[in-house]
C-alpha cells in the first residue's frame, strides 16, 4: 500500500486540506479501478466504509492482479466534516456539482479538478454516495445515464452482487457529478448506495467492502473467489412508486422500513399532528413491492416523498 | 391583492407561503412579473419590490395592465438569512422547472412557473451573493440574445452580460420560462445581505420604462443610461492563489489600467502581503469582493476588457 496526497488546499487558520489516496498493487500498473469516498460533509458511513476498505485491501494486498492498480479516496472534503458541514463551509457549494473541476476557477472547482485529474483515467469508478433526501435505503448500484457506456456499465454491474441496479435520468444539474464525468472521460462509473449516511452501519460497511472486492475480482482485478448471488434487479429510477404526503406535515410515524416487502393498500406510516397528536394522513402502499427508500427524519412537511416502493414484477 | 401561489404544510403549526402581489391597472394592457429572492441571503430585490408596489399604487390610474410581484420565492430561506431552502439544504435556482409529483422543493417551483407562464415578460433579480458585489447588469444566455437584448437596456443598468450557454443554467427560472416561450431577463445588482437603495432606485425606474415600453405604463421615468453590452468582450476573472484577507485598492465600477493593482491578499498572523491582485488587461470593475476571506479560487474580481 502506498499513501499518497492527490491535492493540496491552503485556507487561512487551519492547515493545508489534503485529499489522500491510498494505493494498492503493481505501482506502474494500469489504472483499473479507482474508489472515491465521502465528497459531502455529512457522508460519515461513506468515508467509514472506504476506510474499511483500505483495511481490506491491505490484507489482500498480495491479491491484486499482476499489472493492476487499485486507487481508494476515502475522504475527498475533509474540511466539511470537520466542521460538521454537509456543503463546502465557507460557500456552501457542493463538490460533486463541479466536476469535471477547473483548476484555475473557485475553490470547490479546483477541489473538483484536484480529484478528477486523479481518478479520470482509471478504467472502473465507484463512488460512495448519498441523496439529497434524508433516509435509508436497500443497498443498491446506481448508474447516471450518459449514452452506450451506461449500457456497458450495466453489463458489469451485476459484479457487485448487490439485489438492485438502479438507472437514473440525469438532470442538466446533475451533468456536473463525478459519476456523469467520469462517464464522458470513458470510465465505467459505478454510483454505490448503502443503508445509511450519517452514522456508522457495521454490517452496511462490511456488505459494502464486500461488494467491492466482488466486483474487482469479476472485473480480474483481485484474485478473489466469487460468492454466489441472485442476479441483481434493474429498475429505472422513474419506475420506483413514490408516496407523497399530499395533505399534510407533522410527525411521521413509520410502520415499514427500508428493505420491508408490504402489500399494496397496507399502512406504511402516519402524519401525526405535532400539537395534539392526532392523525391527519395515513400514508398506505399504492402496490405491493420491497420498500426501496423510507425517509427517517421524525419531521416531514406536505408534499414530501417518505417511500418509495420497488413494485412486485 | 395579495394571493397564494403555493402553499404546503410544515411539521408544527405553520404554512410555508409563496405569495405574490398583483397589482392591477385598467385595461388589457400587458402582464409583467417580478420575481426576487430565489435565494435568500439576496436582499437587494426586496426594496425593488417595496417601492415598485408603492409607485404603482400611488399612480394606478397610470398602469395598463397587470404586475405581478412575486418577493420572495423563498420565504423560509429569506427568514432564515439562508441562500438555500432551510432543511432541503437546495439551491432553489437549480430546480426548475420542477415538478408537481415531486418533493417540497420542485412543487413550489413549478408552482411558479405555472404561474408566470404566459406573461409579457417576467424580470428575476438577484444580489449577487455575500461575497461580490455587482454593478447593476443584466445577464442573458447567448441563446436568448436575439428576444432579450432589444429589452435589457430599458432596465437602466450599466452592463448587459450575454454569457456562454451552460448545461447547468438549465434548471433556473430564467431558463425554464425563456424555454416555454415568457421573455425573462435576469438581473445582479449589488451585493448579499444588503440593501443599495441607490442600485434599487434605477431598478425601479427600468421596470416602469420596461412596462411602458410595452404599453403598460403612462407615467414619465428618466431615460435610461445606455449600458455597456458585452458580448464579445473578454471578462477577465481574478481568482485568489492564497489564503487570506482581501482588501481592495480600487474603487468598484471604475475603469483600471492594464496591470493595475486591485487589491491585496494578506495574511494578519504575519503582517505580510501574500498576493498582489492584478488586473492584467484592465476595462471596468464590474465585479468586486465584498467579503474579506478568500481561499485559494475565490473570486476577488471581474473585468470587462475589450474586444476579443
Amino acid at each position: 500500500m502506498r499513501r499518497t496526497t492527490l491535492f493540496t488546499l491552503k485556507t487561512p487558520y487551519r492547515e493545508p486540506m489534503e485529499i489522500v489516496g491510498f494505493e494498492f498493487g503493481d505501482p506502474d500498473g494500469e489504472e483499473a479501478c479507482a474508489i472515491v469516498g465521502s465528497m459531502r460533509g455529512n457522508e460519515v458511513q461513506q468515508t467509514y466504509t472506504c476506510a474499511r476498505l483500505v483495511q481490506q485491501l491491505r490484507l489482500d494486498e498480495a491479491k491484486v492482479m499482476p499489472g493492476k492498480r487499485i486507487l481508494v479516496v476515502p475522504s475527498v472534503n475533509p474540511f466539511s466534516m470537520n466542521v460538521s458541514s454537509r456543503f463546502w463551509a465557507l460557500d456552501h457549494t457542493d463538490i460533486n456539482r463541479t466536476f469535471p473541476g477547473y483548476d484555475k476557477g473557485e475553490t470547490t472547482q479546483r477541489i473538483a479538478e484536484g480529484l478528477f485529474s486523479a481518478v479520470s483515467s482509471f478504467s472502473l469508478g465507484i463512488q460512495l454516495c448519498s441523496l439529497y433526501m434524508p433516509g435509508e435505503f436497500v443497498p443498491h448500484v446506481r448508474l447516471t445515464r450518459a449514452g452506450e457506456i451506461t449500457k456497458e456499465s450495466l453489463a458489469l454491474a451485476d459484479g457487485f452482487g448487490l439485489p438492485y441496479v438502479v438507472i437514473n435520468e440525469p438532470t442538466p444539474f446533475d451533468t456536473t457529478m463525478l459519476n456523469y464525468n467520469w462517464q464522458v472521460w470513458s470510465t465505467n462509473a459505478f454510483s454505490l448506495y448503502g443503508h445509511t449516511t450519517e452514522h456508522v452501519d457495521e454490517a452496511g460497511a462490511v456488505l459494502m467492502v464486500a461488494a467491492i472486492e466482488r466486483f474487482l475480482a469479476t472485473r480480474g482485478v483481485l484474485r478473489l473467489p466469487v460468492s454466489d448471488a441472485v442476479p441483481p434487479r434493474t429498475i429505472e429510477e422513474a419506475g420506483l412508486v413514490a408516496v407523497r404526503t399530499e395533505k399534510a406535515g407533522g410527525f411521521l410515524m413509520r410502520h415499514a422500513e427500508a428493505g420491508d416487502h408490504v402489500e399494496a393498500g397496507q399502512v406504511l406510516a402516519e402524519v401525526v399532528d405535532a400539537l395534539d397528536a392526532h392523525v391527519k394522513e395515513t400514508l398506505r402502499a399504492p402496490v405491493s413491492g420491497q420498500v426501496f427508500f423510507c425517509r427517517t427524519e421524525p419531521l416531514v412537511e406536505q408534499h414530501i416523498i417518505c417511500f418509495r416502493i420497488a413494485a412486485d414484477e | 391583492m395579495v394571493e397564494t401561489v403555493y402553499s404546503a404544510e410544515l411539521p408544527v403549526n405553520e404554512h410555508l407561503l409563496v405569495q405574490k402581489n398583483r397589482i392591477c391597472g385598467h385595461g388589457n394592457g400587458p402582464r409583467m412579473a417580478v420575481v426576487t429572492g430565489i435565494h435568500g441571503d439576496e436582499l437587494e430585490g426586496q426594496y425593488v419590490a417595496f417601492e415598485l408596489a408603492r409607485r404603482l399604487n400611488d399612480d394606478l390610474d397610470l398602469l395598463h395592465g397587470t404586475v405581478d410581484i412575486y418577493p420572495a420565492i423563498n420565504p423560509l430561506g429569506i427568514n432564515t438569512i439562508q441562500r438555500g431552502v432551510p432543511t432541503f439544504d437546495i439551491d432553489l435556482n437549480r430546480t426548475f422547472p420542477g415538478d408537481p409529483a415531486g418533493n417540497l422543493t420542485q412543487v413550489a417551483t413549478a408552482a411558479v412557473v405555472d404561474d408566470i407562464l404566459g406573461a409579457d415578460v417576467c424580470v428575476d433579480i438577484h444580489a449577487s451573493n455575500i461575497f461580490l458585489r455587482e454593478m447593476p447588469q443584466v445577464r442573458i444566455n447567448e441563446i436568448t440574445a436575439d428576444s432579450l437584448l432589444p429589452l435589457a437596456p430599458l432596465l437602466g443598468v450599466d452592463l448587459v452580460w450575454v454569457h456562454a450557454s451552460a448545461t447547468v443554467l438549465q434548471n433556473t427560472l430564467a431558463y425554464s420560462l425563456n424555454e416555454r416561450g415568457t421573455r425573462c431577463l435576469v438581473v445582479e445588482t449589488g451585493v448579499g445581505m444588503r440593501i443599495t437603495e441607490s442600485y434599487g432606485k434605477r431598478l425601479v425606474d427600468g421596470l416602469l420604462r420596461l412596462l411602458g415600453s410595452l404599453g403598460g405604463w403612462d407615467g414619465s421615468v428618466p431615460d435610461a443610461l445606455r449600458p455597456t453590452v458585452a458580448r464579445d468582450q473578454r471578462v477577465e476573472f481574478l481568482n485568489a492563489s492564497e489564503p487570506g484577507i482581501f482588501l481592495p485598492r480600487v474603487r468598484h465600477g471604475s475603469t483600471l489600467k492594464r496591470g493595475q493593482l486591485v487589491g491585496v491578499v494578506c495574511d494578519p498572523l504575519t503582517g505580510t502581503v501574500r498576493e498582489d491582485v492584478i488586473s492584467e488587461q484592465g476595462g471596468l470593475l464590474f465585479t468586486l469582493r465584498e467579503y474579506p476571506v478568500v481561499y485559494p479560487g475565490s473570486l476577488m474580481a471581474r473585468v470587462l476588457g475589450g474586444a476579443r
